[in-house]
């Protein structure tokens, strides 16, 4: 997947804040990548970005670029959100489960939240944040 | 070595107000520290071992310290969410076990009703997990709905089977004349309120009230010398549950780890257990606890629940007499306090005559603090009667 970011139409996107061990990462969102870690120790794939291996505990992880594909592993309408969703009004929290392995807290957009349902295949898209990182959302997957 | 029948809860006192806008939160902290020493026969100068958490303001537990004027040899500030009261206990009675102490106190108070302070804060700087969660706009009940919709899918548990824990909580909080709500409710009426998060509806999460507990632990020669029933720890287990980098299930929780010490410590097993205290700060909250715990068989919860199996005093395990968190109170955002008082009042006896179980001899006090779907802390107390 090399989309480039675009802006979200319904969602507030905030910007991440970004850590020395979180920067590459960040950096490919803003090219329409995303990126897991493999470690090199025990093969484990891990979500989101750190320094030991939550598997191994070995610190030899490295990045790798992920399809962008998964199926909605669950998901929940939120009525009312808080902080920068506060007035967001309702929308689709999720847990994705990537082709990769890792689950990943993210939003599905551009779908009818009704006709979701968990097993559902999903890609990524990017939103800008206006700030050093694009926002990893997925929507419904059309062939 | 074994904390089993080494510590006892020689006292329990559970603040009776649910909305305090002009008590400050160390006043509240002070009062159920006074109502529980009280209830025990003891006072502040007694205390020598103290335990809170981060609803306690300041760092650790030094600003109570300085304002209860207490004289410590052991102080526990450790958190990990809405069921460290639970540990807290445990960790009391290890440490008055080791002789580090021989009367301890644990504190929980907090106004998030009359005041913006929703949780404590992040004092050490913004946790790893920040710029991947709320982000996207992650919230506590969004995420006990991601484990609610996948416990559905796998299981084919139902939303009317989530609201029979609601009604049974309601069915006990119409006895109590403190819980913020009294009314009996249906079925019916829980899955035609609102939805919060979907599935879960306004009336599948606890409530937000201020208010506060304490409790008082003390080791073998004082709980006989105090004049007063106390209640004898047998087991307590406790439990991290997280991501694993991804690869978490989220129908589970660190129950089934917490349970399982906390009754092998103990020597009995669920079957054994009069009455449960579990965590609800939401209607999913407390299935996922009853299969973990062993309770029921892993995916069964949704059936176990029904027929009123919840209700006391005659259900098969009575659970929160006092109402829980769905309608009594939830202090400070946190239930595993609360848990821990009425238990006490069911094995002394003290419960409502309407929801005392008979005979009650064993209990259990259960928490899940944190977050379901992501982290969570588990913490598990299997309690019995004094002279048990």
């Amino acid at each position: 997947m090399t989309d480039t970011p675009t802006r979200a139409t319904s969602l507030p996107s905030p910007a991440p804040e970004v850590q020395p061990e979180t920067a590459a990462f960040w950096a490919a969102t803003l090219e329409g990548k995303l990126l897991l870690q493999c470690c090199a120790a025990c093969g484990a794939v891990v979500y989101y970005p750190r320094f030991v291996c939550s598997s191994c505990h070995s610190t030899k992880l490295a990045h790798f670029e992920a399809s962008g594909l998964g199926t909605i592993y669950s998901y929940t309408v939120t009525a009312k959100g808080i902080l920068e969703y506060q007035d967001a009004g309702s929308y689709v929290l999720a847990m994705v489960e990537l082709a990769e392995g890792p689950k990943m807290i993210t939003n599905i957009v551009d779908c009818e939240p009704g006709d979701l349902a968990i097993g559902q295949e999903v890609e990524v898209v990017f939103h800008e944040t206006g700030g050093a990182g694009a926002l990893p959302r997925f929507r419904p997957r059309v062939d | 070595m074994s904390i089993k029948g080494k510590a006892y809860i020689a006292g329990a006192y559970e603040h009776p107000g649910r909305e305090l806008p002009d008590t400050s939160i160390p006043q509240i902290h002070a009062e159920v520290a006074l109502g529980a020493l009280a209830d025990a026969g003891l006072g502040l100068g007694d205390v020598d071992g103290y335990f809170c958490a981060a609803d306690a303001p300041g760092l650790g537990g030094l600003a109570m310290a300085d304002y209860l004027g207490l004289n410590l040899r052991y102080m526990d500030s450790s958190d990990m969410g809405g069921s460290v009261y639970l540990s807290h206990v445990g960790h009391a009675a290890a440490a008055i076990a080791a002789g580090k102490c021989r009367v301890a106190l644990i504190t929980l108070g907090g106004r998030p009703r009359t005041t913006k302070l929703r949780a404590p804060g992040q004092l050490m700087g913004e946790p790893p997990e920040k710029a991947f969660e709320p982000i996207f706009g992650s919230n506590v009940s969004a995420l006990y709905a991601l484990a609610a919709r996948r416990h559905m899918y796998q299981y084919g548990t139902t939303s009317e089977q989530l609201a029979e824990i609601k009604v049974a909580a309601s069915t006990h909080a119409q006895h109590n004349e403190n819980a913020l709500l009294r009314k009996v409710v249906s079925v019916e009426q829980v899955v035609a309120s609102p939805m919060v998060s979907s599935p879960l509806h306004r009336l599948d999460c606890c409530v937000v009230t201020d208010g506060g507990g304490a409790l008082v632990l003390v080791g073998e020669e004082d709980a006989k010398r105090l004049d007063r029933q106390c209640v004898k720890i047998l087991g307590h287990g406790e439990a991290v549950e997280h991501t694993s980098g991804g690869h978490q299930d989220i129908t589970m929780t660190g129950g089934v780890k917490s349970g399982r010490d906390a009754f092998a410590e103990a020597g009995v097993k669920p079957a054994d257990i009069d009455y449960v205290g579990l965590y609800d700060s939401f209607t999913i909250t407390v299935l996922l606890a009853l299969e973990d715990l062993g309770f029921c068989e892993k995916g069964a919860g949704g059936k176990f629940v029904l027929d009123g199996a919840l209700q006391a005093p005659h259900g098969k395990l009575p659970f929160n007499t006092d109402g829980g968190s769905l309608c009594n109170n939830h202090p400070a955002n946190r239930g595993g306090m609360t848990k821990m008082i009425e238990a006490v009042r069911q094995l002394r006896g003290e419960a409502h005559p309407e929801v005392q179980v008979p005979d009650c001899e064993l209990a259990v006090a259960h928490g899940t603090g944190g977050w379901l779907a992501t982290r969570m802390g588990n913490a598990t107390v299997v309690l019995g009667r004094e002279d048990t």
